[in-house]
């Protein structure tokens, strides 16, 4: 008896890895899970201080701006050059229309090309401000595009995505978090 | 000499004649001051590049790596500590970016991993030498009798 037990172990044992993988595979696969994910320093964290010009169509805007909505407000890094971005596009478009403030910050990219791009897949931000340099990034943490930053109306980042935002991403992710803020 | 042999020496002699190539290969990057570039680089060789996340700073030719490696010399130049710009950089991208991480409760297990490696190691070692048959018996010398009947000429 006990020895049956102890030959059916490596069996039991590679059963319950490969369920371990399935799972993590499929948490791959709708972006609920990144094993090259870098947890964000802000969490819990006031917005850091900065102040950026203009993209067209939008308006530029600081974390003052931001923490003078009084409300949640969705901070999305994107750039024309990212292919993410356009894969992640239909979601802010969809999250815009169900009214949560999206603001938008074109990371290391030209005022034509960021302009082409939301005049191409459409321009679900209230603003939009423009970090050529990517200083501004950097300040936040963000180590590629897309990258996103919920705040509360303290402006105080409560929730991040750092890739694209997949139907599973939203509703797994920032719903709850969004539902934590009301 | 053989072939293989000639390929050896070959290999060791482009391994001897190869340079550590730094991804700094603009010197409009580096620091005029040559012992706060070699301090730039050496605070820029702990840093992880979060895009390759294999790479240092100083290796890797990422954007990101390049605007790091450009915040770490700002930082230098203006005075800070090797501490101080280490610790600037963690402030943003937390303790994964440092390729030596300090130990806390999160990185306890992974600094004591070699130690468990070799306890473990160890226990097997132990366990599978208590477990390993008792010798047997000798032969009885009736066995032996048969025995050389059996095997002898």
């Amino acid at each position: 008896m006990n020895r049956r037990i102890l030959l059916l172990a490596p069996f039991g044992a590679a059963v319950v890895a490969g369920a371990g993988f399935y799972s993590v595979l499929g948490r791959m696969k709708t972006g609920t899970f990144d094993p090259h994910d870098v947890p964000s320093q802000l969490i819990g964290r006031r917005v850091p201080d900065f102040d950026l010009p203009a993209q067209a169509p939008g308006q530029g805007f600081g974390s003052a701006d931001l923490v003078a909505q009084g409300r949640p407000v969705l901070l999305n890094f994107f750039a024309s050059w990212c292919v993410p971005c356009v894969v992640e596009h239909p979601e802010l478009m969809k999250l815009s229309a169900s009214g949560l403030p999206l603001w938008g910050i074109a990371y290391k990219d030209t005022v034509p090309a960021a302009s082409g791009f939301l005049a191409t897949h459409g321009n679900p931000f209230a603003r939009v401000a423009r970090d050529a340099p990517g200083q501004v990034a950097i300040d936040f943490g963000v180590y590629g595009v897309p990258e996103s930053y919920l705040l509360d109306k303290q402006g105080i980042v409560r929730w991040r995505m750092a890739g694209p935002l997949t139907p599973a991403v939203v509703a797994e992710g920032l719903r709850p978090a969004l539902a934590k803020l009301v | 000499m053989t072939s293989a042999r000639m390929a050896l020496a070959a290999m060791a002699t482009a391994i001897s004649l190869a340079t550590p190539a730094w991804a700094v290969s603009d010197p409009a990057e580096m620091l005029p001051n040559p012992a706060q570039e070699a301090r730039a680089e050496q605070v820029g060789r702990q840093l992880r590049c979060l895009v390759c996340q294999n790479e240092s700073i100083e290796d890797s030719n990422a954007d990101l790596a390049r605007d790091l490696r450009r915040m770490v010399r700002t930082r230098i130049s203006a005075g800070d500590t090797d501490d101080g710009a280490t610790a600037w950089v963690v402030a943003r991208y937390g303790d994964f970016v440092r390729l030596r991480p300090p130990v806390t409760a999160t990185t306890a297990f992974l600094w004591a991993s070699p130690v468990l490696a070799v306890l473990a190691g160890l226990g097997f070692a132990l366990l599978s030498r208590r477990r390993a048959p008792a010798p047997a018996d000798p032969l009885t010398e009736a066995e032996r009798r048969r025995l050389d009947a059996l095997t002898g000429p």
